[in-house]
């Protein structure tokens, strides 16, 4: 009996307790995410943002939380009832899936499996489903042209993101994230003899696809300059037109959790993960959660400002962008990253 | 096989309680919000007015295309991952295999550019 209980009840507690902690960090991340989005684009149009619930507004997200829950939740009566509920447990579900195998700090995860990349790749591949079935089961013509153009869209970038990893897997040689921060630990910055430092992450080495991989993170999670799908003046509000209260808070909050995601991948793959920005005693002495973290924030920052910024894409300019710019560009870059690495034999 | 559960089983924890979370959200309105439904408010969206025929009507082509399009290059992409893995233990013979292949993908990418496939009009 104490056998049983000390191998499988305590690393089961243990795995729950962990997997708990996790999601709820990352329920609340979410919530301040969403709140810094407002504010970074309020301020850029000059207005102060949500600034009433709480002080500076930081109870905000909260307050929708309640009011999506006291919301009269509407099914249309021509709906594939189930579909319709699926979709967004689906969507949700999906996107924050993806978190057990990303690391936070140096064995810091919630499962470190040997295919971590892979994984992340598959789940979000999958996450088109939710948004198919939503705009499908609607019985509806707004969200079924809207999921149509959304999976179109995502599919779309999926593949030069899908190049863009495999350059970053060229120089590093393994699937493990945890080994493809590490592996960040030497790179240009080291070879020229300077200490380890930002220098040597993988966004200086492969700068051309950590833009490709930046701009098809956003197409990818429909933020925009490419939210096509909800584009407001032509498809309402895309797949989500016959969705309320809570369903259709899950789907944002689905939306959010995939973004996040591509801000951690983008901080794991190209900005060194963990790791100080250079490498000296203070600050080694942080923990690594914080570096990660900050670097994290930084990205969703440029996602925000590039959603205050830009001004929308048309549909044939989106699809032009990713089948016939960035695809032959990172179909190329695989090629030429194989040849220098082969001929000058680095990362050996 | 122990160890390659006990990795993968944290990951189906973690799935879990996920959907618990979700299902949570999913029923909570159901639950405490006021509902007072009728025809109207149930109906589909359309503009104000009611809806011609049904919305499961025929769509644009290309669509289908890009989905057959992305398929050929997700296999590429999934080919190309043990590729990159095993990369510096492969050789010239595995590094010019793959070249080989990719230069065959590119000429059929090249064809479906040149047939118009990837315009959008």
């Amino acid at each position: 009996m104490d056998a049983f209980v000390s191998s499988y009840v305590w690393p089961a507690v243990i795995m729950i307790g962990q997997s708990l902690l996790l999601l709820v960090a990352l329920l609340l991340f979410i919530a301040y995410i969403l709140l810094a989005d407002r504010k970074i684009w309020a301020a850029v149009q000059l207005r102060r943002g949500p600034n009433v619930v709480g002080p500076w507004g930081l109870f905000q997200s909260f307050a929708d939380l309640l009011k999506f829950v006291f919301k009269e939740p509407v099914i249309p009566a021509t709906a594939n009832k189930a579909i319709f509920l699926l979709a967004p447990l689906v969507s949700v579900t999906l996107a924050l899936a993806t978190w057990a195998v990303i690391p936070l700090n140096e064995n810091w995860v919630i499962a470190n499996i040997n295919v971590g990349i892979l994984y992340v790749f598959a789940i979000s591949s999958l996450e088109v489903y939710g948004i198919i079935m939503g705009g499908w089961a609607s019985n509806s013509k707004y969200p079924f042209l809207g999921a149509l153009r959304s999976a179109a869209q995502m599919v779309s970038y999926e593949v030069s993101i899908g190049f863009v990893i495999v350059t970053v897997l060229l120089t590093v040689g393994s699937l493990n994230l945890t080994d493809i921060v590490n592996a960040q630990r030497d790179g240009l910055g080291t070879m020229i003899g300077l200490p380890g430092s930002f220098l040597d992450w993988n966004w200086l080495a492969l700068f051309p696809m950590f833009v490709i991989f930046f701009i098809s993170a956003l197409a990818e999670t429909n933020r925009p300059p490419f939210d096509l799908p909800e584009a407001e003046s032509e498809l309402v509000a895309g797949f989500m037109v016959e969705y309320g209260s809570t369903p259709y808070m899950m789907f944002m909050l689905g939306e959010y959790a995939a973004i996040c995601l591509m801000c951690a991948l983008t901080t794991i793959l190209f900005l060194g993960g963990w790791l100080p920005p250079v490498d000296v005693w203070f600050l080694n002495w942080v923990p690594g959660i914080v570096w990660f973290a900050l670097k994290a924030c930084l990205v969703f920052f440029m996602f925000a400002m590039v959603k205050a910024f830009v001004p929308r894409y048309r549909y044939d300019q989106l699809m032009r962008l990713g089948w016939k710019v960035f695809l032959p560009l990172s179909l190329a870059m695989v090629v030429i990253v194989a040849f220098v690495l082969k001929l000058t034999g680095w990362g050996a | 096989m122990t160890e390659l559960l006990g990795s993968y089983i944290p990951i189906a924890i973690f799935i879990g309680i996920a959907l618990v979370i979700g299902i949570a959200l999913l029923i909570a309105p159901f639950a405490v919000a006021y509902k007072a439904p009728d025809s109207e408010k149930l109906s589909a969206y359309e503009c104000g007015f009611n809806a011609f025929d049904d919305a499961r009507m025929k769509f644009d082509i290309r669509f289908y295309l890009v989905s057959i399009l992305f398929i050929i290059f997700d296999l590429e992409v999934a080919f190309l991952f043990p590729w990159a893995v095993s990369f510096h233990q492969l050789g010239w013979f595995g590094f010019w295999s793959m070249m080989a292949f990719l230069f065959v993908l590119t000429i059929g990418f090249i064809y479906e550019w040149k047939k118009g496939a990837l315009e959008w009009n």
